[in-house]
């Protein structure tokens, strides 16, 4: 794409302001700042990446994975600030699921071992992982709010903090994992995904853009339920202090 | 005869970050008897049975049962020996049978179905009914199965917050009947929290009047006939109006 194509883009952003302002919907700035930002963060993004892959150095792979995980915690511990905590919680949760998947991805030889693979998959899967932790944290918050007398009930009758969050715990994981099980049931048919598109648009072989678009899936699909099992059974035990009582 | 302790407090105070709830209180309940808990609403009768069940823990004063005090306890075998009913006769999605078998559950055993039978009988509702979802449960027929949940675990003391106060009159005088058995034929020790005089001199030997977080008095039940403290005496007077 030539910059003049790239500038001609901007058109698209001009269309939101326009109607933003025509119909004081009053989000011009917000409007802005996003583009703004996007621009800034990709084009850095971009420089670094081309640093990283002309060095070749496994160093900045690292630094750059650890950047990532920075990133995704310090956005996702908002949601959890009520669980004691959260930030080792998601540190080692967002640590677990890189070394997961790409073990089983280099360990196996299902990419090669160069930053170009490795840095924007680790990208994927580490966002896919933020964004679920924070649905998870929300809905585990909300869930154990709401089901605080029935967490009691289970205490009163002699169960273990286990048994009495058990069901919060599940209907959390339950209900962060199913958009990414059921936006996957529709993939292909209501919209081509973004990686597939891009590789298409790139020139790529369409059937081997969708054999790594699947690839991608079927590493989302363990993000999401690792994710939410390990944030759920790091975070319930700090409902409780030391005699099994309900911490408020 | 010296009358022996099911559950000792020696100066339990009890407090929030916002409120003191409970003023230091010093009393025992007896063993094998029925003791009434009364008082107005907020004299700290609930928060007294959370702490003693070990849902919460004294902010200071020690609660003793056979001598020791239940921070030593397992908080697990502490409320499976101490049983509460509290009044909000909370129901677990799923049937009746899930929510009598919980306590069984919880413990790692299974309720067989001729348990299951006699225990919802025994707390005054037909066999049937086990396989009714709780959500469909009146309020009533909720709290004797929360009753039967409770019993199943066997506790050696029973507390009851407020639990007839949506029965109906019959429904009552069943659960009065089925806690004095339970009382006479296994020894167990009733705490029973009332807002009804009535039912505290009819079934209870003893009683506490709470108010403001103490023990406003205490005594034989018949206290309550003439009690000695104003604020008592004002107390069952309005209530009996």
């Amino acid at each position: 794409m030539s910059t003049l194509a790239l500038l001609l883009t901007l058109i698209f952003v001009l269309i939101p302001l326009i109607l933003s302002k025509t119909l004081q919907l009053g989000l011009e700035k917000d409007t802005l700042i996003a583009t703004v930002r996007s621009i800034i963060q990709l084009l850095a993004v971009g420089y670094v990446l081309q640093f990283i892959f002309d060095s070749g150095n496994i160093l900045y792979i690292f630094l750059m994975v650890a950047l990532m995980i920075g990133a995704a915690v310090q956005n996702a511990r908002k949601k959890g600030a009520s669980i004691r905590g959260i930030t080792w919680k998601l540190v080692l949760t967002f640590i677990v699921i890189e070394v997961l998947t790409q073990g089983i991805l280099l360990g196996l030889q299902i990419t090669p071992p160069t930053a170009q693979y490795i840095i924007p998959l680790s990208g994927m899967v580490i966002g896919n992982s933020m964004v679920l932790g924070i649905l998870f944290l929300n809905r585990f918050t909300s869930e154990v709010a709401s089901r605080r007398e029935e967490t009691e009930l289970i205490l009163s009758l002699g169960g273990t903090p286990k048994q009495a969050i058990q069901r919060s715990l599940l209907a959390s994981i339950k209900a962060s994992t199913i958009p990414t099980i059921e936006s996957q049931k529709t993939i292909g048919l209501v919209q081509l995904p973004g990686m597939m598109s891009g590789q298409i648009i790139a020139g790529a072989d369409p059937l081997q853009a969708v054999m790594f678009q699947l690839l991608i899936l079927f590493l989302l699909l363990t993000t999401a339920i690792v994710t939410s099992i390990m944030l759920g059974f790091l975070s319930y035990p700090t409902k409780f202090n030391e005699r099994m009582q309900v911490i408020d | 005869m010296k009358q022996q302790a099911a559950i000792t407090l020696q100066d339990v105070v009890y407090e929030t970050e916002k409120n003191k709830i409970i003023h230091g209180i010093t009393g025992m309940f007896t063993k094998g008897k029925i003791t009434a808990i009364i008082g107005p609403s907020g004299a700290g009768k609930t928060t007294l049975f959370r702490l003693c069940n070990g849902l919460l823990s004294p902010s200071d004063g020690n609660i003793l049962i056979d001598g020791e005090d239940i921070l030593t306890f397992d908080p697990v075998n502490l409320r499976r020996r101490v049983g509460i009913v509290l009044q909000q006769a909370t129901m677990l999605e799923g049937s009746v049978r899930d929510n009598v078998a919980l306590s069984l559950q919880l413990a790692g055993k299974e309720l067989k179905q001729d348990e299951a039978e006699r225990i919802i009988q025994e707390v005054g509702l037909e066999a049937e009914i086990l396989d009714r979802k709780s959500r469909d449960l009146s309020g009533g027929q909720k709290q004797k199965v929360s009753i039967a949940r409770t019993l199943l675990n066997e506790p050696e003391i029973l507390l009851l917050d407020e639990i007839t106060s949506s029965l109906d009159r019959v429904s009552k005088q069943d659960i009065e009947n089925l806690m004095r058995r339970i009382n006479s034929e296994y020894g167990t020790t009733i705490i029973w929290i009332t807002h009804n005089l009535e039912q505290a001199k009819s079934v209870a030997d003893e009683v506490w009047v709470m108010m403001n977080g103490t023990i406003a008095e205490a005594g034989p039940i018949d206290i309550l006939d003439h009690p000695e403290n104003d604020a008592v005496k004002h107390f069952v007077m309005e209530e009996e109006k």
